[in-house]
C-alpha cells in the first residue's frame, strides 16, 4: 500500500520549515541520531528527518504535507517502547510530541486530568497527588514514558487486574488523522454513541492517528497499601498460592512472582531482605479502606501459609512496603548488572499454565545455552522473561531472538498471546502470523485503510503483511519438521 | 448449549450472494434500542447459538457463547462466588450477553467496576464476508492487533455478528450496604461526585424522586466503618431497589413508548434546565430524562454538558436517535464499517441512517 515518498528532504525540511520553527526541523544526522531506536534499541534507522512541532495546527500542517507527498510519519513521545515501535522509517519523518508536555486541567472533583500527549505518566500522579487522587496504569517506565505513547500501546503496569489498562482509564483523546483532520474520540461522559473508536485507538501503536490531547480518569489514593512476600519451594506453588488468593475473592492491588535467578539479582542489587533460597517469590499488594487491608491481609497471610509458604513476611510501614517493591521494581536493572545485555520479552498466558511455561523454559534456556530470569505480573498472567545474552558475541543475539519466538509461539500455545503490554512494533511482527490467520492480519489492514487510506502512518508497524507471513508459518512448519524428525533420529 | 457457528456463517455467505440485508437477533428483548429495524432484511437470530465454552474461576476469565442468556451466566458465576461486575441490565429473562455488547449496556456499578466494553476481552466475530474471525483473547492483557473487540461496543452489530465473547468476572463483594436520604438536584451532583472522590468502597450512586442512594461494597469491616462515617439512612432490601435500577423496572421508567432520553455527560456537569423529569444515576454521569423534544433540542445541551445523548427507548424511531457525529468521525465510522462489512448486509440503518 505504501509507495515511495513524491518529495525529496530538502524539499519536504524547506515545506515544513514554513511553518515549524527552523530549529525544530532536524536534518542532519548528528542531531537526529538519538532517534534512530526506542527502548528497544536492537533495532535501529535514521529517518529522513525529524521534526518537533509546538501546536495542534501544526501537526495538522505536517500530516497535510506527509499525507499528500506520500510520506511516513512515525510518531514518538519519549520513545521509552520495548518493541521499536517507535523506530524511523527510513524514508520518513519522526513527529515528537516532546513539546506537548504541559498539564492543561485538573478537574479534582469530577476526577479527570486533561493533558497534552507529551506528559510524563508519573507526572500525572504527582499533579494530582494534592487532591487526594492519582493515575491507574503505572508502567515500570513511569517516570519517564508518556501520556501519548500509554495510548498508543494501551500500557499497563503492576496494577492493571484491580485498576485496568490504559483503555478502561481514557475518557476521550484528540487525533490528527493521516489527512490533517483534527477529531475528538469519547467525551467526558463515560461512553459515547456509536462503535468504540476510543477503544480501537488505544493500542493501534500510532497506526491510525496522531494523539494530540488526552483526558484521563483520575482514581482516589487509596487509604492503606500493604504488602505481602510469600517465598515458595517451587514455581507451581506460588502459582497456586496465586489461585489461592484470587479464589479467596482477593483482589490484590498488585501481585508479581518471580523466579529464583531473578530473586538473587534483584536482591543483590535492592538489598530487599528477599528469601534467597527460595524458587519463587509472591509480592501481593492490597489498597483499600484501612479495614478492607486490615482484613485482607490476614486472610492473605493464612492463604500463603496453608498453600505451602516457607516464609511470609508483610510490609509494617510505607518504608518496608517501598523497600519491598524496589526489588522487584529493579528487577529489570538487576539483571543487567549480571549480564552485558538482556532481551525482554512479554507474553501473556492463562495463569494456571504458569508451571508448565516455565518448566518449558528452562529447557529451552539449556538447548539456546542462554539464561534467563523471570518476572512475572501474576495477577493477570503476563510473562515478562529476561533473557541474557552478550550483544559482543557473534550469533548470540540472534540466538535470543530465536528463543524468544520460541517463548512468545509457547504462550499461544497455552492459550495466551504475543504482547501483553509492550505492543507487537517491529519486534514482535513476524509473530503475529502465529496468533492470527490471514482473514483476520487482513482486516486488519482494512481498518487500518479505514483511517489512513494512504498507510503514511508507522507503515511496517504492528500488522505484517501477509506474504510475509506465509513465508514466516512455512518456515515454522519446516524447522518444525525438521526438529521432529531429529528428535525421532536420536529416539 | 449448541454451536450453530457454521449455520449462522452459510447464512450470513447467502445473503451475501443474494444480495439480502441481515438484522441480528438475540433474546429479542432489545429490539427497541437503535433505529427502527430494516423492514426489507431478513433475520439472522443467534439465540441458539448459546454455552458457555470455558470457565476457570481461578482466571476470572469466561468464554460464551453470543446467545447465551445473562441469567444463565451469571448463575454459573454465582455458584463460585463470582459475578458480572458491570451489572448488565436484563430486559426479560432471554436477554442475551452478545446484545448487551453490542447495545454496550452496564450497570448501576459501571463508574466504579467497568462496563461490559471494559471486561470483553476477547470476541469471535463473523464479518460481511462471511469469515468467521477471532480477536483478543482470553488473557487480561493483550495488545496484538487492534482492539476489534471492543470496538463493537456500541456499534448495535453493524460490523458484523458476535458469536463468542471472553470476559473478564470478578469476586462477588462480601457485602453491600446502601445509604439513603433526601436530597435536592442542585446539591446531589457535588454530594455524589465528592463522596467518589473518596478512596471508600463506593459502587452506586443514584438519584431520583428527590433521594440519593449510595451504595458500598467490599470488604464487611469496610463497609460498616464506612457507612457508620457517611450519612444517610441504611435502605432495606437494598438489592432490590439496585435490580430495579439495573433492570430499568423503577416506576422511573415506566411506559415503553414515551421518549426515554439517556444523556452521557460530566458528572459534575449542572443538570440542563429543561422542562421534565430526571433520574441521575453513576454519580451524575448518565442521566435518565423524561420529557417532550427532538434530539437537534437535546444535543445542545448534552454538548453544553461535555457529552452525547440519546433516545434510548419510544419516541420517534424513523429519524435519527443518536447524538450526531462530526463530519470526519462519520467518514471513518462508514469506512470502518465498509472494512468489516462491505455490502452492508448487517443491521442496516439501525445506528445511523447513513450506515
Amino acid at each position: 500500500m505504501t509507495t515511495k515518498p513524491t518529495i525529496s528532504k530538502a524539499e519536504l525540511a524547506e515545506k515544513l520549515r514554513g511553518f515549524v520553527d527552523a530549529n525544530f526541523v532536524i536534518t542532519d544526522d548528528e542531531t537526529m541520531k538519538p532517534y534512530e531506536c526506542d527502548g528497544m534499541s536492537m533495532y535501529c534507522e535514521m529517518p529522513l528527518l525529524v521534526v518537533l512541532p509546538e501546536t495542534v495546527t501544526q501537526v495538522q500542517r505536517i500530516m497535510r504535507v506527509c499525507h499528500k507527498y506520500g510520506v511516513p510519519v512515525v510518531a514518538r513521545g519519549a520513545g521509552t517502547g520495548l518493541s521499536a515501535g517507535a523506530m524511523p522509517n527510513k524514508e520518513g519523518v519522526v513527529l515528537s510530541l516532546a513539546k506537548f508536555n504541559r498539564i492543561l486541567n485538573i478537574d479534582p472533583l469530577a476526577r479527570t486530568a486533561s493533558l497534552q500527549p507529551g506528559v510524563r505518566n508519573l507526572a500525572i500522579s504527582e499533579e494530582a497527588a494534592q487532591y487526594g487522587l492519582y493515575y491507574g496504569p503505572d508502567p515500570s517506565s513511569q517516570i519517564a514514558c508518556t501520556i501519548g505513547g500509554n495510548v498508543a500501546e494501551n500500557s499497563g503496569g503492576v496494577h492493571c487486574l484491580k485498576y485496568g489498562l490504559t483503555v478502561h482509564n481514557l475518557l476521550s483523546v484528540e487525533i490528527v488523522t493521516a489527512e490533517g483532520d483534527v477529531v475528538t474520540v469519547g467525551s467526558d461522559g463515560l461512553d459515547s454513541c456509536g462503535m468504540d473508536l476510543l477503544a480501537l485507538l488505544t493500542g493501534s501503536e500510532g497506526l491510525l492517528g496522531v494523539v494530540t490531547e488526552v483526558k484521563v480518569k483520575l482514581l482516589p489514593k487509596p487509604e492503606v497499601a500493604q504488602v505481602v512476600m510469600a517465598g515458595f519451594d517451587s514455581v507451581q506453588m506460588a502459582g497456586d498460592a496465586v489461585g489461592g488468593i484470587i479464589s479467596h475473592g482477593i483482589i490484590p492491588g498488585g501481585l508479581e512472582m518471580m523466579d529464583g535467578y531473578a530473586i538473587v539479582a534483584a536482591d543483590d542489587f535492592a538489598g530487599a531482605g528477599y528469601p534467597r533460597d527460595a524458587k519463587a517469590l509472591l509480592l501481593c499488594e492490597v489498597d483499600g479502606t484501612e479495614e478492607e487491608v486490615h482484613e485482607h491481609i490476614a486472610e492473605a497471610e493464612e492463604v500463603f501459609r496453608k498453600l505451602g509458604a516457607t516464609s511470609v513476611r508483610t510490609s509494617q510501614s510505607e518504608e518496608e512496603r517501598a523497600l519491598l517493591w524496589l526489588g522487584r521494581k529493579s528487577a529489570f536493572p538487576a539483571v543487567g548488572r549480571i549480564s552485558p545485555d538482556y532481551y525482554c520479552m512479554d507474553g501473556t498466558i492463562p495463569r494456571r499454565h504458569i508451571a508448565y511455561v516455565l518448566s518449558e523454559m528452562g529447557k529451552m534456556s539449556e538447548e539456546f545455552g542462554l539464561r534467563v530470569a523471570n518476572v512475572f505480573h501474576a495477577g493477570d498472567g503476563n510473562l515478562h522473561p529476561l533473557i541474557l545474552f552478550d550483544a559482543n558475541v557473534p550469533g548470540e543475539f540472534e540466538r535470543t531472538e530465536a528463543f524468544g519466538a520460541a517463548i512468545l509461539k509457547m504462550c499461544v500455545d497455552v492459550g495466551g498471546c504475543i504482547t501483553g503490554e509492550h505492543g507487537v512494533g517491529v519486534e514482535k511482527i513476524r509473530q503475529m502470523a502465529i496468533q492470527f490467520n490471514d482473514e483476520e492480519l487482513q482486516q486488519f489492514h482494512d481498518v487500518k485503510a479505514a483511517f489512513d487510506p494512504t498507510g503514511i502512518l508507522n507503515p511496517g508497524k504492528a500488522v505484517p503483511a501477509l506474504k510475509f507471513c506465509q513465508e514466516y508459518r512455512s518456515l515454522e512448519h519446516k524447522q518444525h519438521k525438521h526438529e521432529h524428525t531429529e528428535a525421532a533420529q536420536h529416539g | 448449549m449448541a454451536d450453530i457457528s457454521q449455520q449462522l456463517q452459510e447464512q450470513v455467505l447467502q445473503a451475501r450472494a443474494r444480495g439480502e440485508k441481515l438484522n441480528i437477533v438475540g433474546g429479542n428483548t432489545k429490539a427497541f434500542i437503535g433505529r427502527e429495524a430494516s423492514a426489507e432484511a431478513g433475520t439472522l437470530n443467534v439465540s441458539e447459538h448459546t454455552g458457555i465454552v470455558d470457565y476457570h474461576p481461578v482466571e476470572l476469565v469466561m468464554t460464551v457463547r453470543a446467545g447465551t442468556p445473562l441469567a444463565e451466566i451469571e448463575a454459573v458465576l454465582a455458584e463460585q462466588g463470582q459475578a458480572l461486575h458491570f451489572e448488565p441490565p436484563h430486559f426479560g429473562p432471554e436477554s442475551t450477553i452478545g446484545g448487551t455488547l453490542a447495545c454496550n449496556l452496564s450497570g448501576p456499578a459501571r463508574p466504579w467496576t467497568g462496563s461490559v466494553r471494559d471486561q470483553v476481552l476477547g470476541i469471535r466475530l463473523i464479518n460481511g464476508k462471511g469469515e468467521h474471525l477471532r480477536f483478543g483473547g482470553e488473557v487480561m492483557k493483550n495488545v496484538a492487533g487492534y482492539d476489534v473487540s471492543r470496538l463493537q461496543a456500541g456499534a448495535l452489530g453493524t460490523l458484523g455478528l458476535i458469536t463468542e465473547i471472553s470476559l473478564k468476572v470478578m469476586p462477588s463483594p462480601a457485602a453491600s450496604m446502601t445509604l439513603v436520604q433526601e436530597m435536592g438536584m442542585n446539591e446531589v451532583l457535588h454530594y455524589m461526585n465528592s463522596r467518589s472522590a473518596e478512596p471508600k468502597p463506593i459502587t452506586a450512586a443514584c438519584w431520583v424522586d428527590g433521594k440519593v442512594y449510595l451504595r458500598l461494597s467490599g470488604a464487611k469491616t469496610a463497609v460498616e466503618a464506612t457507612a457508620e462515617k457517611w450519612s444517610g439512612e441504611v435502605l432495606e432490601a437494598d438489592a432490590e431497589f439496585w435490580h430495579s435500577v439495573q433492570d430499568m423496572q423503577h416506576d422511573f421508567f415506566a411506559g415503553s413508548d414515551e421518549a426515554l432520553w439517556r444523556f452521557s455527560v460530566n458528572s459534575t456537569a449542572a443538570n440542563p434546565t429543561i422542562e421534565g423529569d430526571w433520574f441521575i444515576d453513576w454519580a451524575g454521569a448518565q442521566r435518565w430524562f423524561r420529557g417532550a423534544g427532538q434530539l437537534s433540542d437535546m444535543e445542545p445541551l448534552a454538548r453544553a454538558a461535555g457529552g452525547q445523548v440519546s433516545l434510548f427507548r419510544g419516541g420517534d424511531r424513523s429519524g435519527e436517535v443518536m447524538h450526531s457525529q462530526p463530519d470526519a468521525l462519520k467518514t471513518i465510522q462508514q469506512r470502518v464499517k465498509s472494512s468489516f462489512d462491505p455490502d452492508g448486509l448487517f443491521n442496516p440503518g439501525r445506528l445511523y441512517s447513513w450506515m
